[in-house]
């Protein structure tokens, strides 16, 4: 065998080493969490409020909270996320200040997520005196994940083609026109899969709600925005390091956590697969 | 031949920047004729095709000197409104370029734009002009279909038919057959023949044969430079310049 092919096996394996490593590590996780969480799943699990001092009973609060946390920091982040990136992109002239608000957002994305979570209760909690609600962990949330959001929604629409917008504009269409009815129908798969990615990581988060949101119990569902609730990231923290029984609600906390999983895979299955069908659509 | 002058330029410069892209061209293209535009790459024709209906307005730190008429009015004046310019000039690009919508919709496209509600107006104009196109036996059981899955030569059809259902009064050609095959490229070149009828072409080629075979007036460009313009006929048999004869001979460019 002579070098070069030697050279060019030698780095296939280690690619496919590295690959392996990335999907053994999925399959561990997944398979420790299902090993010891699958017996505390069952339907008073998933429908019934803590009881006890959180050593019996369900988590149906934390499975709600976490559901209105994400839908709201959606609700609001998608919005402003897609209009800035279509500002930025579309609109924006090239430049200094331009440079200057991508930095910026790029920064925001590296912010550590417990920064946003004292962010939060400064801006939304106190000052703007929400107090520990779901809107104002929608909020912090929401900041958290609009960069993610931006950077996705940019990206999408630097991937659609010149040519689009000059066919569009050759047949008589304003800029609006061009990109309401061109650009972002082609850049929709790629802003949504974005969208959703910002949401299954936000819903999976616990330092910017353990300040802005969530309680450590509550049994009622929440019945407005200005309540405080549980969430599954919290509730974990909470039976892991809190509680008193820790030892006892072992397969209590694994079972929390194979459900919060499991939502932010389905988050994940949706946006592939809703990829895949605005992408045939096309 | 029929002498009405639809587009003429006077003393038009063009600048990308600091690049002096155009200099000094004053040319002007009559109703219902074909004029095509040849010279080597990155002579300026392509750049002067798109000053026509200001595509290159888009083009961040570009400017111009000079005036562009079209039925005698400054279309660069500031009392043009850009948009209504581009439905009277049509354009179709090098590369066909349909939008990722169904081959209804892409023809429908600047119908729509313009605000026309009429859905039974729409698919009569969409049929009409996918017929001029010459493309309607071709697509007319899958006009729902995405356009993407149509052939390269259909695709550049399905874009002459977009380009025609706004009823424009000029179509601009950037090559468009650059990307086609000799058959597609033929279809082009008889539509074109037929489409002169009603609309005043104007043709980016760099294809000798191609401008000579579908142009009436041909115009040579080089270093952004008007160097020569005349009947096709004569510019393809009797060049006044050693430069265009050259060009076109092929011993340059």
């Amino acid at each position: 065998m002579n070098r070069r092919r030697l050279t060019q096996v030698i780095v296939f394996w280690l690619l496919r080493i590295a690959t392996a490593i990335n999907g053994v590590a999925l399959i561990i996780v997944l398979y420790f969490l299902i090993a010891n969480g699958w017996r505390a799943i069952n339907w008073t699990f998933l429908t019934q409020p803590p009881l006890d001092s959180m050593t019996k009973g369900g988590i149906l609060p934390c499975i709600a909270g976490t559901i209105f946390l994400g839908l709201g920091a959606i609700l609001i982040a998608f919005p402003i996320g897609v209009a800035s990136a279509i500002y930025l992109h579309e609109y924006a002239k090239p430049g200094r200040i331009l440079r200057l608000i991508r930095l910026g957002i790029n920064n925001l994305a590296g912010v550590p997520s417990v920064v946003f979570g004292l962010f939060g209760l400064a801006v939304f909690v106190v000052y703007l005196k929400m107090g520990v609600s779901i809107l104002a962990g929608a909020l912090t949330l929401a900041a958290m994940t609009l960069p993610v959001i931006i950077g996705a929604a940019e990206e999408s629409l630097r991937a659609v083609p010149d040519t689009y917008r000059e066919a569009s504009y050759g047949l008589g269409a304003t800029r609006w026109q061009t990109i309401y009815r061109v650009v972002l129908p082609a850049a929709l798969p790629g802003i949504l899969t974005g969208a959703i990615l910002g949401l299954s990581r936000a819903a999976g988060e616990t330092a910017p709600i353990m300040f802005t949101a969530a309680v450590f119990y509550t049994p009622s569902l929440p019945s407005s925005v200005f309540d405080e609730i549980m969430a599954l990231p919290y509730h974990i923290y909470v039976l892991a390091t809190a509680g008193t029984e820790i030892a006892d609600t072992r397969h209590l906390q694994y079972g929390t956590a194979l459900v919060l999983i499991v939502l932010v895979l389905g988050l994940n299955l949706i946006a592939i697969v809703l990829r895949a069908r605005l992408r045939k659509r096309l | 031949m029929n002498d009405i002058l639809k587009i003429a330029t006077r003393s038009f410069d063009f600048y990308y920047g600091d690049f002096h892209a155009l200099h000094n061209v004053s040319l002007g293209f009559y109703s219902n004729q074909v004029t095509a535009l040849i010279g080597p790459s990155g002579c300026g024709k392509s750049t002067f095709l798109r000053c026509l209906n200001r595509m290159n307005d888009l083009i961040p730190r570009s400017s111009f000197k000079g005036e562009i008429f079209l039925d005698g009015q400054d279309i660069y004046a500031p009392n043009v409104d850009v948009v209504s310019l581009r439905c009277r000039i049509g354009m179709v690009f090098q590369k066909p370029n349909p939008f990722p919508k169904s081959v209804f919709e892409n023809v429908a496209y600047g119908l729509r734009v313009k605000g026309v509600r009429d859905r039974t107006y729409i698919r009569e104009t969409v049929e009409k002009s996918i017929q001029q196109a010459a493309l309607w036996d071709e697509v007319k059981d899958r006009l729902h279909d995405s356009a993407l899955s149509l052939s390269g030569g259909q695709q550049q059809r399905l874009c002459i038919a977009r380009a025609l259902a706004v009823e424009p009064e000029v179509l601009l050609m950037d090559e468009p057959c650059s990307a086609l095959d000799p058959i597609a490229t033929q279809k082009i070149e008889e539509l074109i023949h037929h489409l002169k009828d009603n609309y005043t072409i104007i043709i980016v080629t760099h294809n000798m044969q191609q401008a000579a075979r579908v142009s009436d007036a041909t115009a040579f460009f080089y270093l952004g430079k008007l160097i020569e313009t005349n009947e096709t006929k004569v510019i393809f048999t009797r060049p006044m310049l050693k430069q265009t004869e050259d060009y076109i001979t092929g011993r340059f460019g």
